[in-house]
């Protein structure tokens, strides 16, 4: 109740209560397909990546936020590029782009003049300094994700179930290959407010494995994940501004905790 | 008059270094009931992948019932290795099914017509799994999941029909089942199918060919120990497991 009543009250906490829908919603959708396609590695690869372009927006004096924008897109390009040339090994790949943007970002920091700038709201999240141009970024690329995924859903459901058959059919794999890779970095732009780089996949995986848990509908499954994600992030956010502490360390632990718990009361359940 | 269904002219198909098919021509007509067996890695499902268009073609052409090889146009329907394939996606027989009936258009917001949903149900009846429709498929069996990806391969409605392993790894009475359907549909369309099990030629197929990287044999269902050889390389025993029909005549002796 304190909490709503405050949410009327603070402008930061409406945008804070906004990004934490937002990011969850985009969680839901994108959550259930990198954790069926097995995805998960990959979209770390490019949150980290997303760090060297934070690092270039605070040398060249832009918003960090459209640098890690770019430099997202461009890792997810890269790895659906040089993957599809038949490079076989994709571990050692997205592992390069991960530690390559992650140097990157340190290094543009140490070349800016002047003070070193708080950073930790990039690694970590801070929901509560959520600003107007952050919303407005986040709810374009949200809208964006929710419409190429609902646009095509029965184009995505085939071909994520049998990507070879999608093709047999004559659907162009090779759009959607690369339409997938760029709405997760689409994703991971709005996740950086939220709970930051570091824990992205938290965000990506345990709303999409909670739900997993729960139905066996691919549709369903991205309903459910959003609905969990949503308490996850609005729980998270109450417990940051009262403890104090970064609302990604909170959002992740929740959410992590509720998995846990879910899981093994399922296991009881199986009689496992 | 029959039509020549599939026809391939010097193929050639490498991975890198690798040869994988070398120099084939096979004719396959309208009607017929082919089956491709050799042994493992001996280009069986590059040949189907190469027909299908799903790899690229070093030399040679493939055309389909005259045109270039477009598996869309010419209407190639296609059930691949069962073992290969995601089991936990979350999605039902019927789902899997009705993805046949796809439009190869990005078309957005592409629903499925009411003729589309009644495919997929005639053809989930005609393989015999109507009580599995709504079953996601974690829950199958390997034959149950083999009759599915062949009810999905109905639903494009084919012309012809392209079987990899359709009977590895699935039990004993599936594959009965399984042979029988084959011979069922092989009324109503061309079918091609690669094994590397001997034993899973049909007693129905109409022709055989031998494939290792190079295409061995072609030609009536009857093996002799001279191809059988040459294909693996080595001596093999050819037993036969209560099959009807014995394709391979008795061995004798090593070499």
């Amino acid at each position: 109740m304190q909490l709503l009543k405050a949410i009327t009250q603070y402008q930061f906490l409406q945008n804070a209560f906004a990004a934490c829908i937002m990011a969850s919603v985009v969680c839901g959708i994108i959550g259930v397909i990198t954790t069926e396609k097995k995805l998960i590695m990959l979209s770390g690869g490019i949150a980290h990546t997303s760090y060297g372009g934070i690092g270039l927006g605070y040398l060249l004096g832009f918003e960090p936020i459209l640098g890690a924008l770019l430099f997202s897109v461009s890792a997810a390009i890269g790895i659906g590029y040089i993957n599809r040339k038949g490079y076989q090994r994709s571990e050692i790949l997205i592992s390069l782009f991960w530690s390559v943007g992650m140097a990157l970002g340190i290094l543009f920091v140490a070349l800016a003049p002047g003070y070193p700038p708080e950073l930790s709201t990039y690694l970590f999240g801070n929901i509560l300094s959520v600003t107007k141009i952050d919303l407005y970024l986040m709810a374009a690329l949200s809208f964006a994700v929710v419409a190429i995924v609902a646009i095509f859903f029965n184009h995505w459901k085939a071909y994520l179930f049998d990507a070879e058959f999608a093709e047999i059919l004559g659907i162009k794999t090779s759009v959607l290959e690369y339409l997938i890779l760029i709405l997760i970095a689409l994703s991971i732009v709005v996740l950086i407010k939220a709970v930051g780089i570091i824990l992205v996949l938290a965000l990506l995986t345990a709303p999409a494995a909670f739900s997993a848990l729960l139905t066996h509908r691919f549709a369903l499954r991205m309903l459910y994940a959003i609905i969990f994600g949503s308490i996850f992030c609005v729980s998270g956010l109450f417990i940051s501004y009262y403890a104090n502490i970064a609302s990604g360390a909170s959002i992740v632990l929740l959410s992590s905790l509720c998995f846990a718990v879910a899981y093994a009361i399922n296991q009881i359940s199986l009689g496992k | 008059m029959s039509k020549k269904a599939i026809d391939i002219k010097n193929l050639n198909v490498r991975y890198g270094q690798n040869t994988a098919l070398s120099d084939i021509n096979l004719t396959v007509e309208e009607g017929d009931f082919l089956g491709i067996i050799g042994p493992n890695g001996g280009g069986k499902s590059t040949l189907l992948k190469a027909m299908l268009g799903l790899v690229n073609i070093s030399g040679g052409e493939i055309t389909v019932y005259g045109k270039p090889r477009n598996a869309r146009k010419a209407k190639i329907g296609y059930v691949p290795q069962f073992a290969m394939m995601d089991k936990h996606f979350p999605i039902t027989v019927f789902e899997v099914v009705l993805t046949g009936r796809l439009c190869g258009k990005l078309a957005p917001f592409y629903g499925y017509s009411k003729a589309d949903l009644k495919i997929a149900d005639d053809v989930i009846e005609r393989i015999g799994i109507s009580h599995l429709s709504k079953r996601r498929i974690s829950q199958l069996s390997g034959g149950e999941f083999q009759k599915m990806l062949i009810a999905r391969a109905l639903a494009q409605q084919p012309k012809v029909l392209l079987l990899d392993e359709p009977t590895a790894s699935v039990d004993t009475s599936s594959r009965r089942q399984i042979s029988a359907l084959l011979d069922e549909i092989s009324n109503t369309m061309t079918i091609i199918f690669v094994t590397h099990d001997l034993l899973a030629v049909s007693s129905h197929v109409k022709s055989l060919a031998c494939l290792n990287t190079t295409l061995v044999y072609h030609g009536e269902p009857q093996l002799t120990e001279q191809v059988v050889d040459s294909l693996y390389d080595c001596p093999v025993d050819l037993i036969a497991h209560g099959v009807p029909h014995r394709v391979l005549g008795e061995h004798k002796g090593g070499r």
